[in-house]
């Protein structure tokens, strides 16, 4: 759908993007990650033409990214507002036909979102009589209103409230099944297992991980187990052995311990299992994958938090 | 170019809707000619409440039979004693006076007028000239000379001013009417300016601030939402122009058919009898209102306003459109409004004095090329008949002037609105400026 080819972008006294490149597959969600400030809203800005790179191209659908591609993008940026003293319908109409939908073919197509969001009523109310959380709603119609092929999401869910949250996420797997592919930017790792197929995680101005969520997660994976046994001799605590594991972390509850270990990169869970059963009781093993959170954290500070 | 015919539509119809347009454009007319017509009643009524009553005390004889009633003042000779006279006026509001004639008067040349209330100035001018051509005649006479001969000399001088034109020709022309429009069309075109540019500043902070910017320049270029805003705002302008024209020539002409009315009532009161002539020429203001307004060219201005007004306002909306993009509120606009609107502060002041003084000063002519205070330098100028060569030629500079402030507002704009909670410094727009894009 879009490849993004050594981009960059540079400001005054910073440069916002160094040599990214990134390839967001067709009907995917792709996750575009990192911290305030690393470069997302800069590279997000360029895709939507609103400022052109310093080097680097983009290719939608196989062509370099041209003004005719507007129509087929539809963008719901992170300052996001309506005109405040307009009628919600009326601005939707425009809108839409910025986007270059005639004006009938974009009356039917809001009545249809707004009967499926059930906020018809709110056709001849003014924007600043609706709430925050409402205008978002509103700003969301908007955004996918003229069934872009790509759409870009920048923190969505920002001033949503759970259950509108939701109707949302719906919305926007609905869509992705429909076959648009979608480009979800956020800080916030929460949802970003749910929905994204694959992943990009930008940090101060550069790539610095890129791929598909489960193989990242996978190759995040680091032989951590955790693992409940009860001692043989009851006095007995389970102790590290340098060459096979490290315990990172004990407890124990009610006779029942817990250990975390972490296994030598040159041996697998068979070698320590056989080591440990004639010393201990183990009564579950599982391993310690992860979370996207995780992850992030760890890329981006660079403290290896399991 | 769709697009940007969408967002002018926007802008134009949801300003002309507004309640507040139409409130303006139809109370403006309205107030300018309530305000003339209640000048005018006023004025009027004044004159009407200066009548007075003068009861004549003539101790010199015969000088109270030439006293001739006029429209200000009703003489009438007093039959009683002076004491009796004043306790029969004392108290009365009506202006109600005693004149007393001292019998040395033509000696003296002394007079004493009673009021029953506060001596009113123009009663006491009026006696005081009444008295004085009676006292003139009296001293002719004396002189052995004619009164009569000495009414028919008549050195009062009247000046035609004519202009020559270039075929030599002679036109009639009146500058005191011209120096009127000129400084009317000075104001009418600062303010207008400042007006709708300023709209188009506060449009712009208001998309800046309620954040769709990003969403409609992801749509749309943001030059087409700069220029897209600035027509939208000058075809508002131009609306209210026009129906401003229409409105005021409507009431002018209902104006016209009551001020007929008047005129006749002008008239009786002239052709009254001791009204000498050459006063009401006098008051009349001594020129042909008439031939006056003929001499200056209305299609030539008119089309003149239109254009100089229309580039200008393009000239300074694109700089005031770069002054809203580069601030989050209007607060900020300040330290940016400065240079703006220095040029044009000093076109317009200047226009009261040097440029209507000497149009075709160097001064004048200089200011009247400059882009920044052409607009209205030039519309000041016009009614003093500029050579169209000098018109050409600043219009021509004006509407290079306003392809290159769009120019460099654009470039700002463009980074500006996406910019937020920054202080901006004149060094930052240079900064802004020279971004590639």
């Amino acid at each position: 759908m879009l490849d993004i080819r050594n981009i960059v972008k540079q400001y005054a006294n910073h440069r916002a993007l160094d040599d990214v490149s990134l390839f967001v597959p067709e009907g995917q969600i792709f996750g575009l990650l990192g911290p305030n400030g690393a470069g997302k809203t800069s590279l997000i800005r360029i895709i939507n033409q609103i400022t052109a790179p310093d080097a680097g191209e983009i290719f939608f659908q196989g062509e370099p990214l041209q003004p005719k591609h507007i129509s087929r993008i539809g963008y719901l940026p992170e300052e996001r507002g309506l005109y405040k003293k307009m009628e919600i319908g009326e601005q939707m109409i425009y809108l839409a036909q910025l986007k270059g939908l005639p004006k009938e073919e974009a009356k039917k197509k809001i009545k249809y979102w707004f009967e499926k969001l059930q906020i018809e009523s709110w056709w001849k109310k003014k924007v600043e009589d609706l709430s925050k959380g409402m205008q978002q709603k509103v700003q969301f119609v908007a955004t996918v209103l003229h069934e872009p092929e790509l759409i870009i999401l920048d923190e969505p869910f920002s001033g949503f409230d759970p259950v509108n949250a939701q109707i949302i996420q719906e919305e926007i797997l609905e869509l992705n099944k429909k076959g648009a592919t979608i480009i979800y930017s956020t800080h916030r790792m929460e949802s970003v297992e749910e929905l994204c197929d694959q992943i990009a995680l930008i940090n101060k101005s550069k790539k610095i991980l890129d791929g598909a969520v489960k193989e990242i997660k996978a190759s995040h994976k680091n032989q951590t187990y955790k693992l409940s046994y009860t001692a043989k001799d009851s006095a007995e605590l389970l102790q590290s052995n340098n060459e096979l594991y490290n315990i990172l972390d004990q407890t124990e509850d009610d006779g029942e311990h817990t250990a975390k270990i972490q296994i030598s990169s040159s041996y697998n869970l068979n070698d320590v299992l056989s080591f440990l059963i004639p010393q201990i009781n183990i009564n579950q093993i599982l391993e310690i994958v992860p979370s996207m959170n995780d992850i992030f954290i760890e890329q981006v500070t660079n403290i290896k938090k399991f | 170019m769709n697009k940007i015919s969408l967002i002018i539509q926007r802008e134009y119809l949801s300003r002309v809707r507004k309640k507040s347009f139409l409130l303006v454009t139809f109370l403006v007319p309205v107030f300018f000619i309530a305000l003339y017509a209640g000048i005018f009643y006023l004025t009027k009524k004044s004159f009407e409440d200066t009548h007075a009553t003068v009861f004549v005390l003539d101790q010199q004889g015969g000088i109270g039979e030439q006293l001739e009633n006029n429209r200000n003042i009703t003489y009438s000779k007093s039959n009683v004693e002076l004491q009796e006279q004043i306790s029969e006026i004392k108290g009365k509001k009506d202006n109600i006076n005693i004149l007393i004639i001292p019998a040395d008067f033509y000696n003296s040349k002394r007079i004493e007028l009673l009021s029953s209330g506060k001596p009113n100035i123009s009663t006491q001018n009026e006696v005081k000239s009444n008295l004085t051509s009676i006292l003139q005649a009296h001293q002719y006479s004396e002189l052995g000379v004619d009164p009569s001969i000495i009414r028919d000399l008549d050195s009062n001088i009247r000046i035609t001013s004519k202009e020559l034109t270039e075929t030599g020709d002679t036109k009639d022309s009146d500058t005191r009417v011209a120096m009127g429009i000129s400084i009317a069309l000075a104001f009418l075109v600062y303010l207008s300016l400042f007006l709708y540019g300023t709209q188009v500043m506060r449009g712009i902070i208001e998309e800046k601030s309620s954040r769709i910017v990003e969403v409609i320049i992801s749509s749309v270029k943001p030059f087409q939402l700069m220029m897209g805003k600035i027509v939208g705002i000058g075809l508002v302008g131009l609306t209210q122009f026009l129906l401003w024209v229409i409105l005021s020539a409507g009431l002018l002409s209902a104006a016209s058919l009551f001020m007929d009315n008047s005129k006749e009532m002008t008239a009786s009161v002239q052709s009254a009898p001791g009204m000498p002539q050459a006063d009401m020429a006098e008051t009349a203001g001594g020129f042909d209102l008439d031939v006056a307004l003929g001499s200056i060219d209305f299609p030539e201005l008119l089309i003149c306003f239109f254009l100089f007004f229309l580039a200008g306002y393009l000239l300074y909306s694109a700089l005031f459109a770069a002054v809203g993009s580069a601030v989050d509120n209007e607060t900020e606009t300040n330290q940016f409004m400065m240079p703006i609107t220095m040029p044009l502060l000093l076109a317009y002041a200047l226009s009261f004095g040097v440029i209507v003084n000497d149009p075709h000063g160097s001064i004048a002519t200089w200011l009247s090329f400059i882009p920044l205070t052409s607009p209205i330098a030039m519309l000041v100028r016009i009614p003093f008949d500029v050579p169209l060569w000098q018109i050409v030629t600043s219009f021509a500079l004006l509407v290079l002037g306003f392809i290159f402030t769009t120019w460099v507002a654009a470039r700002i704009y463009r980074v500006g609105i996406l910019m937020y909670g920054k202080k901006v410094t004149f060094k930052e727009l240079i900064k802004w400026f020279n971004y590639k894009r």
